[in-house]
């Protein structure tokens, strides 16, 4: 702490528990710890000072942007530093000419369309969070939204990130250039949790913003054609900028929540949109109101105007709350699975309904194969949270079984600790490791996070075989 | 995969025997971009014997395909689901592989529009130096479980292991092609190419050279349509234009072609990835820009200072595609973080340092 008070000034250091409350945890609330101090420098020089004293004393480092991360990737360490990056909030440069912007890392996702919005230009990867989250917090887990089928994943729409190693040596990674010389490591910079490098800054791609979308609203009588009409939607050669899929309960949820006038009959409601100008949408909403009607679909809508869309994704954007209101908390999970095996995927959940005795509704990013269950229970009772977690667990192991992994777009900092020893062998384990030390030898940086260790791997396996229970399911495991 | 197929076996008993002796593997596909990189050292292993489409599902947009795969055969299979490989992968010659592909890193004129090769790896099996079979990443486009190293075998020039098995993003072709031809110098050039980059055209490919500048519209018909009339240039007969594409994208073009004797002049060929934006270039000899600027190729004499200095003067880098002297590096030297992470992963998933010595840095 002394050594932090030299390098910083007084009100970036703060270490008394009211003031690094707010810090014990991120968007996944279950898990928290009271960090030892957190620090919010405002200047890179500040950051590289902050690195080198924690450097010199062996003290872990955790990275954290707006804490809206779902997986606990930003949970602090019991004897580690938070480093807030709330202060890096500006936006360098925004060069419409190379369709790039310059930001900083605190940098909200929404900002940078905004900023670039007079250029007629924005950033396409959306999150569902976008108006909380900062770039840099997309940067470290990969970020999707509804729109990556067509736009890609942060990684896509990054070209290059400026930071620091764990012992504060500047470093950068892509460059303004389509490519880099040597390994491609801003491949494996996005997306790393914050474990390999600490990033101030991020150049990305903007796109210009296309003149129309519409969306067509489709129901369905059952699961499998809907998941049928999301492959032929795909088969004839037509890549959607959104495919969304909510199933009946979920439908209902929402319907509750903003009285869209969802079909509340449907078996399973799709979403599907195009987007561009307005000739290139013309053809393909009629292509797709032809595909989905051969696919089976019991009614079409095409929305008439702006308003009418955004009426449309009302209830898929507002699935999180409505669920919200229909218990008093749920847990959403994250995996993803071939398009083919949805109908599969959806009939297994509802087996594990009965089975754990909790109700879950779900949506789903159908173009690219991300679902989202939300498993519905009461934090209160200890049994429910047991068997949420069991659900859960059931639902990531199904995934991979069925092909998929048990993350497609929030991470697994501490969440899916487990899940990992299921999807990846011990050597593929202890590569990641290799990797880690290959830009963070004292591993340091957001220690305890992403990969599982061989022991928790082994504890895992031998509780879920002789006990099928996890004892202590509270206990975060590192 | 299948850890006990033969063809496969055969490779980790090599990988072994290489590992126990020192004794560096040169992993080869069709051998058609030995020219590539630093010069090939050490025991070929020849990957042809691992060839074949694991699985393809159009519907899926994803295909799984063995390294030693020739990338003819994958492209013809696509073809006939009318789908494809949107980057433009080069072909050398018919002989080219899919491994060939991810460890070489280059793709062709779309790139700019669509991507490279690493944005559509989704999945790699993989031999590292201990001969252990790994698998990351998978066959889904959304996937953040663990750290993406995948793809970073895109471009790796083989010497993180051996890409045995890899999983492709593919996409529908598009549906509609047409090529635009203006008589412009290289600065309008320059300037148009970044006006029309914020607009939303389907412009899929730019080349430019000696006053005129080639541009490929492609996607749907009424966009292709739309952009033709707004940007009026002279439209090109689409079969002559489809083989203009065809001999940049490989390479078949005058201007990368090299005998003997011209690299025994001396002559080389530079390619300088830059930022689009960036001013004209000045190198001694014939110019070619792709990538809507963002790539600069230079055939000619120049020496690899200069090169690399007038790339790195507007923040980017220059390869050295072709060349009889190689001493001056292929790749444009790294900072001495990035080269100390370069040695660290080189040291972990290769610890015997066996594949590919210095095909992508002396040092490794």
């Amino acid at each position: 702490m002394a050594a932090l008070a030299k390098v910083l000034p007084r009100d970036a250091v703060l270490f008394r528990h009211e003031d690094t409350v707010t810090y014990e945890c991120d968007a996944l609330t279950a898990y928290r710890t009271s960090p030892l101090v957190v620090v919010l420098p405002e200047s890179d020089a500040q950051v590289a000072a902050v690195l080198k004293v924690c450097h010199a004393l062996g003290v872990p480092v955790i990275a954290r942007g707006a804490g809206t991360g779902l997986s606990g990737g930003a949970t602090p360490h019991l004897w580690g530093v938070i480093l807030s990056l709330a202060r890096f909030n500006t936006i360098v440069k925004v060069d419409a000419r190379s369709c790039t912007a310059i930001v900083q890392c605190g940098v909200r996702n929404v900002a940078i369309s905004e900023a670039a919005a007079p250029y007629g230009l924005y950033y396409a990867p959306d999150p569902s969070s976008q108006i909380a989250c900062t770039i840099g917090g997309n940067v470290a887990e990969n970020s999707g939204g509804v729109h990556c089928l067509k736009y890609g994943l942060t990684l896509h729409n990054v070209l290059r990130v400026r930071g620091f190693l764990a012992d504060g040596e500047p470093v950068e990674f892509g460059s303004e250039a389509l490519d880099a010389p040597g390994l491609d490591l801003i491949a494996v910079v996005v997306g790393s949790e914050g474990m390999l490098a600490v990033v101030t800054e991020v150049t990305v791609k903007l796109v210009p913003k296309p003149q129309q979308a519409r969306c067509i609203m489709a129901s369905f009588g059952d699961i499998e054609s809907a998941g049928a009409a999301v492959a032929s939607v795909i088969a004839q050669g037509i890549i959607p900028a959104g495919l969304e899929l909510m199933d009946k309960a979920m439908t209902a949820a929402v319907e509750a929540f903003v009285h869209a006038d969802y079909d509340l009959e449907a078996a399973a409601i799709l979403l599907c949109e195009s987007d561009g100008t307005p000739e290139e949408v013309a053809e393909e909403i009629s292509r797709m109101e032809e595909v989905l009607s051969a696919a089976g679909a019991s009614r079409i809508e095409v929305s008439r105007d702006e308003a009418q869309r955004l009426k449309f994704w009302s209830g898929r954007k507002n699935a999180f709350p409505a669920s919200g209101g229909i218990s008093s908390d749920y847990m959403c999970m994250d995996s993803t699975i071939p398009r083919k095996r949805l109908a599969e995927m959806l009939r297994a959940i509802e087996d594990m309904q009965s089975k754990y005795g909790l109700r879950c509704v779900n949506v789903f990013h159908a173009g690219d194969g991300n679902l989202h269950p939300l498993i519905l229970f009461d934090a209160d009772n200890p049994d429910e949270l047991r068997r949420c977690e069991l659900f859960g667990a059931d639902v990531l192991e199904t995934s991979v079984r069925l092909g998929g992994t048990v993350t497609g777009e929030h991470g697994v900092g501490v969440e899916k600790l487990n899940s990992m020893c299921v999807q990846f062998a011990p050597a593929e384990r202890e590569l990641f490791f290799a990797l880690r030390r290959a830009f963070d030898p004292l591993e340091l940086l957001n220690p305890g996070k992403v990969i599982p260790t061989l022991q928790r791997c082994a504890e895992y396996g031998k509780m879920h075989v002789h006990r099928g229970l996890l004892p202590h399911p509270e206990l975060p495991r590192f | 995969m299948q850890q006990h197929d033969p063809a496969l076996t055969g490779l980790m008993d090599r990988v072994i025997d290489a590992r126990d002796r020192g004794a560096p593997l040169e992993i080869r596909g069709g051998g058609t971009k030995a020219f590539y990189g630093g010069e090939p050292r050490g025991a070929p292993l020849e990957m042809g014997v691992l060839c074949g489409i694991s699985s393809y599902e159009p519907t899926e947009l994803v295909v799984t395909v063995r390294a030693g795969t020739r990338l003819a055969d994958l492209e013809a299979v696509l073809a006939q689901r009318g789908q494809c490989l949107p980057f433009e992968p080069p072909r050398f010659s018919p002989g080219g592989t899919v491994g060939g592909m991810v460890a070489a890193g280059l793709a062709g004129p779309a790139r700019a529009a669509v991507g490279g090769v690493r944005d559509h790896v989704l999945g790699v099996t993989m031999l590292n130096g201990r001969g252990e079979l790994l698998t990351f990443g998978g066959q889904v486009a959304k996937n953040v479980a663990g750290y993406d190293v995948s793809r970073l075998m895109a471009g790796a020039c083989g010497i993180l292991g051996i890409v045995c098995e890899v999983s492709l993003k593919v996409l529908p072709a598009p549906r509609a092609i047409a090529t635009l031809c203006f008589n412009v110098d290289e600065t309008q050039a320059l300037e148009q190419l970044g006006r029309w980059a914020s607009q939303p055209l389907p412009i899929n490919a730019s080349a430019w050279r000696d006053g005129r500048l080639h541009v490929r519209l492609a996607g749907a018909a009424a966009a292709v349509d739309a952009a033709r009339d707004k940007l009026k240039g002279d439209e090109i007969d689409p079969l002559e234009a489809a083989l203009w594409w065809q001999s940049l994208r490989d390479h078949t073009d005058p201007i990368y072609s090299f005998s003997d004797a011209d690299l025994a002049r001396g002559e080389c060929l530079w390619r300088l990835s830059v930022p689009s934006t960036a001013a004209p270039i000045r190198l001694p000899g014939r110019q070619l820009i792709e990538w809507h600027g963002a790539e600069r190729w230079w055939r000619g004499t120049a020496a690899a200072r200069e090169a690399r200095a007038a790339a790195s003067q507007v923040g980017g880098h220059a390869t050295l595609v072709r060349g009889k002297d190689k001493s001056c590096g292929v790749f444009a030297p790294l900072s001495p973080a990035l080269m100390r992470i370069h040695r660290e992963l080189k040291r972990s998933f290769d610890p015997a340092g066996i594949f590919n010595p210095g095909r992508l840095y002396p040092e490794f």
